[in-house]
Formats: C-alpha cells, sequence, structure tokens
C-alpha cells in the first residue's frame, strides 16, 4: 500500500469516528440503554424463573449473544447511514473524484463502522458487569469473532446504502432481515431446545454462527462446530467485501 | 502549447435513452481560463463529470496532461480540482475539516494539509469561520469553500462549474481575481457559466455547447468580432414619439429611454443627426453589456431552426 492511499484512509477514518463521537448520544447511548433494559428484564426479572440454559445461568448465557446483538446492529446501522447520507447529501464526490483507491474507500468506511461497533460491544460488555460476573474461555476468539462479525454487517451495511434511493430504503433490511436474524440466530437460546427440523432451518442462519462462536469465546460452549463457524463468517466477509469493491469499481448507485 | 485536457469523440447515453454527449471532440491549452457555454441540459456537467470521475463515459477518449483517464485514473484524479454547481459538503462539518479531509484524500500528510487548509481558507476569506458549522455559512461563504476544497490538492486543472451562481457581484469579483490569480500560476481553469460576462472577462477560448455537440470553438475575440450588431440605449429630455421609435427602428424601455439595435457598419453620427432634426436632446447614451449573450442566444436558434 503507497503511503498516500494510508493517509486517505487514515484521514476517512478519522473523520468517521469523529463523528461518531460528536454525535454520541445517537451512536453510543441508544445501545446501552436498549441493553441494560435487556438485561433487567430478560436477566434479572425472566431470567432468574428460567433456570440454566446450555449448562449456565441464563443471565452468563445471554451477555455474549446480547453484546453481539448490539455489536451487529452498530455496525450495519452505521455504515448505512453514514454512507447513504454521505451519497444523498452528495459528499461521497469528495471521495469518487479522490485518486483514493476503490478498496481503501471500503475500508475507511468499514473502520469507522468496526470503531462504533467494538465501542458499543465494549460499552454493553461493561454493563452487563453490574448484572453478572464475565468468564472469558478465549480471548482471542472472542477478538476475532467481534471484529469479523462487525466486518461482514459493515459490508452489509454498505451494500445497503449502495443500492438506496431513499431513507426508507435503509430501513427495510434492519427491519425485515437483521432484526428476525438476530433474535432467532441464538441470542436468547440454545438451538438443542428447537425441535430437529427447526434447528437445521436455524443453521442457515448466518448470525447463529457469530453468536455462538463469541459465546464459546465467553463460556467454552456453542451449538455448533466452531471452525466451521469461522469459515462461513470469512467466506461472509470475503463475499460481501467483494461485492462492496464491485459496486464502487462500477459505481453501481454512484456513478451515471 | 502543451494540451492540459484533450477529449475525442466522447460520447455519453443515459439509461433511459438520453444522448447528452455525440461525440464532442475538444482540447483546451495548459495554463488558459477556458470557457465552457451552453444553456440548460447542454451536456456541460456531463461533460464534467466524466472529466472528474463522476459519469462513465459511454465511449471516447478523455486525457488530461496526456494521461488517459480510463487506463491511469488515479493519476488523472490527482490532477483535477472540481468545484461542482450544487453544494456537495457535509453541513454538518467545519469548512477545516472538509478541506483538510479533502487533502487528505488526495494523500497529502496532515501537517501539509492543515497548513494548505489555512493558506486557502485565508485567500477567500474564510479563516475567521473555519471552526463554524458549514450549514451556517452564507451561500457565497459556501462556494468559496467549495473553491477552497477544490484547491487543496493544488490541482493543475481547476474546474468550476458555474461558480459564482447566486454570489452578489462583489464576491464574484473577488472571485473572478482569484480565478485569475491561480490562472497566472499556471494552472489550467475550465469554467462554465451562464454570467457571459464572466467569460467575457475571464476567458481567452471559449467552447459553445448544445443539445450534446461544440457547436462553435474558437476565442472569445473572434466570436465577437462576428457579432455585427450593438445595442445602444438612449436617454432622452422627454418621452419620445411614436414616429421617432418607427424612424430609428427603436424601442421604449421606460418614459424617457429608447433601445435600439445599431449595425456596426451604421455611423452613430446619423443616429444623433434624426434626434437632433426631432428636437430631442440626448442626455445620456450606453451599450448594453449583452454581446457574447445576443450572439449566444442567436446561435443556438439557428442551430435549433437548422434541425
Amino acid at each position: 500500500m503507497s503511503s498516500t492511499t494510508w493517509v486517505g484512509i487514515k484521514t476517512l477514518m478519522r473523520k468517521e469516528i469523529t463523528r461518531i463521537i460528536r454525535i454520541w448520544s445517537q451512536t453510543l447511548l441508544p445501545p446501552a440503554i436498549t441493553m441494560t433494559l435487556y438485561f433487567v428484564i430478560f436477566g434479572n426479572l425472566i431470567g432468574s424463573r428460567i433456570g440454566q440454559m446450555g449448562g449456565f445461568d441464563y443471565m452468563s448465557f445471554i451477555v455474549p449473544g446480547l453484546v453481539m446483538m448490539a455489536v451487529i446492529t452498530s455496525s450495519y446501522g452505521n455504515m448505512v447511514s453514514s454512507f447513504f447520507g454521505a451519497k444523498f447529501a452528495k459528499h461521497v464526490e469528495e471521495l469518487l473524484i479522490s485518486p483514493m483507491p476503490n478498496w481503501a474507500i471500503l475500508a475507511g468506511y468499514v473502520s469507522g463502522s468496526l470503531f462504533r461497533g467494538l465501542a458499543v460491544g465494549l460499552i454493553v460488555t461493561l454493563i452487563s458487569l453490574f448484572f453478572t460476573d464475565i468468564q472469558i474461555h478465549n480471548v482471542w476468539i472472542i477478538l476475532s469473532t467481534v471484529i469479523l462479525t462487525s466486518v461482514v454487517f459493515s459490508l452489509g451495511g454498505f451494500i445497503n446504502a449502495a443500492f438506496a434511493k431513499k431513507f426508507d430504503d435503509i430501513a427495510i433490511i434492519p427491519t425485515f432481515v437483521l432484526t428476525p436474524l438476530t433474535y432467532l440466530g441464538g441470542v436468547f437460546y440454545s438451538i438443542s431446545l428447537l425441535p430437529d427440523f427447526w434447528q437445521k432451518v436455524s443453521l442457515i442462519n448466518p448470525v447463529l454462527y457469530m453468536v455462538n462462536t463469541f459465546r464459546y469465546g465467553f463460556l467454552g460452549v456453542s451449538d455448533i462446530n466452531v471452525g466451521v463457524a469461522y469459515g462461513i463468517i470469512i467466506s461472509f466477509v470475503l463475499l460481501l467485501g467483494f461485492i462492496s469493491w464491485y459496486i464502487l469499481h462500477k459505481g453501481i448507485g454512484l456513478r451515471t | 502549447m502543451e494540451n492540459a485536457l484533450e477529449i475525442k469523440d466522447l460520447v455519453k447515453t443515459y439509461k433511459d435513452g438520453t444522448q447528452a454527449l455525440k461525440g464532442v471532440d475538444l482540447q483546451v491549452e495548459a495554463g488558459e481560463i477556458f470557457a465552457l457555454l451552453g444553456p440548460n441540459g447542454a451536456g456541460k456537467s456531463t461533460m464534467i463529470g466524466i472529466i472528474s470521475s463522476l459519469v462513465n463515459a459511454t465511449s471516447g477518449q478523455v486525457s488530461v496532461f496526456g494521461k488517459d483517464l480510463v487506463k491511469d485514473r488515479q493519476a488523472v484524479k490527482a490532477m483535477i480540482g472540481l468545484v461542482p454547481q450544487e453544494f456537495n459538503f457535509n453541513m454538518f462539518e467545519k469548512p477545516i475539516d472538509i478541506v483538510a479531509n479533502q487533502a487528505g484524500y488526495y494523500g497529502i500528510p496532515r501537517s501539509v494539509a492543515m497548513e494548505r487548509t489555512e493558506k486557502y481558507l485565508k485567500q477567500l476569506q474564510l479563516w475567521e469561520k473555519r471552526h463554524s458549522v458549514s450549514r451556517g455559512l452564507s451561500g457565497g461563504m459556501k462556494r468559496r469553500l467549495m473553491i477552497a476544497r477544490a484547491m487543496v490538492n493544488e490541482p493543475r486543472i481547476l474546474i468550476l462549474d458555474e461558480p459564482t451562481a447566486g454570489v452578489d457581484i462583489e464576491i464574484r469579483r473577488s472571485m473572478w481575481s482569484f480565478v485569475e490569480e491561480i490562472a497566472a500560476q499556471g494552472t489550467t481553469i475550465i469554467l462554465t457559466t451562464h454570467y457571459l460576462e464572466e467569460a467575457e472577462q475571464l476567458c481567452k477560448n471559449i467552447a459553445i455547447i448544445d443539445h450534446g455537440e461544440i457547436v462553435r470553438n474558437t476565442t472569445i475575440k473572434e466570436l465577437l468580432k462576428t457579432l455585427d450588431i450593438e445595442t445602444f440605449i438612449f436617454d432622452l429630455d422627454r418621452h419620445p414619439e411614436d414616429g421617432l421609435l418607427k424612424e430609428l427602428g427603436a424601442q421604449i424601455r421606460d418614459d424617457c429611454t429608447i433601445e435600439m439595435d445599431v449595425p456596426k457598419s451604421k455611423n452613430l453620427n446619423s443616429v444623433f443627426q434624426v434626434f437632433d432634426a426631432a428636437g430631442y436632446k440626448v442626455s445620456s447614451m450606453r451599450n448594453k453589456a449583452n454581446r457574447l449573450e445576443e450572439l449566444f442566444v442567436k446561435m443556438i436558434e439557428n442551430k435549433g431552426a437548422q434541425s
């Protein structure tokens, strides 16, 4: 990578991080409040009556899932709103006319979303400490899973934003695709509770692999094979990364 | 003289079938201020969009200082600065960030970027507003901010798409002197404008585009030579009678003011003789500053009639 390209990526990254921090009440605070409510309601009030899940008390079981849910929503939301905003207000042209390579533009935006995803993940993890003790089985699995997942959903948000023509279009995917996938992705339950058929159906949900690998990093238990999960998550990074690069290369939704 | 920009047989057909450019050829010499004129929808913005990589060409070739836009896009982009027609910066950011970030996208290290940002914001009288939210700037300030942003990578070609639209006369004139100043330093300027006086004041060469084709590409001097009629405005000491208007072929503008077209071949003395004979006194006379405008309208009309 040339030094000029690196300067471009750093600039875009700085711009995105500054924006996230400047509007912290829209970017960092809401997930903290939402997840605190989840911890209180599902963890404390209802969770105490549920008993054990996967060999752990319910609160310990849902903490990794809720952290991952916050990371997914924030990473996706950051990219889709930031990039569509730039497209809508036309200041994406600042980048399109510059000599920054397409992959570097993508890297800059993904870095911003990754920052928000990780910042929110950290905040939610810290809040969870008020409700339960956290055990760590393998810190590298935790870090690699959260980074890869954040990248996957940042890229997903980018593709959504590139095709979106109006603000409604950036709300459809989070509402009708992302939320069901996350809620049915093993955040609140182990798929071993489901009948065979629904267990198999659950396996087509990519979020399941992310949540379970992340949970494995904390608790050392998972509904699915962690190696397979890594393979699937990395495949998504590569596939969505290529689609995003192709969109920028061809200027789909960006150039006439 | 080296060509800063060379366009060969450039065609752009949009998805809906609209042919915005129909095989345009154009050369712009290095170091000149070049005017691109045309009515709305003529293809100016499409051409500028292609040069600055915001629009994909259907076919044809664009090269900037000998480098092909398609084969060497990064190098071409590095040589261009663009001031678009519409405001296209983040209205929630501060001018200092907008300009410094743009420098970063061009690979300019932060310390140099900050120095240049200060230089151009000062030159464009925006330094005092550097920490204001851009949304609150006046229209003229916003336009100057876009010029500062376009200059921060010190481009070899600066493209200004109607840079003075909606700004007051004082700011317009200060922007003209800024453009002349940077042109004097060797930057090639390509300017589209609706203010024909602007083209006349700043540019040596001009291309007129209409319906996706270059109608005329020549020097402004040559173009003006082809104008054989001038319009004069006379202020008289009293309301003119119909007979006088008929004799002169003039039109009334207001109570004591008339306007008439005078062919260059005609001696103005003969006009004054008519006033004398009818007993009118001319208190003042001026040339209507619309020479290029008339020519432009005439050319577009002629072309319309031919097609």
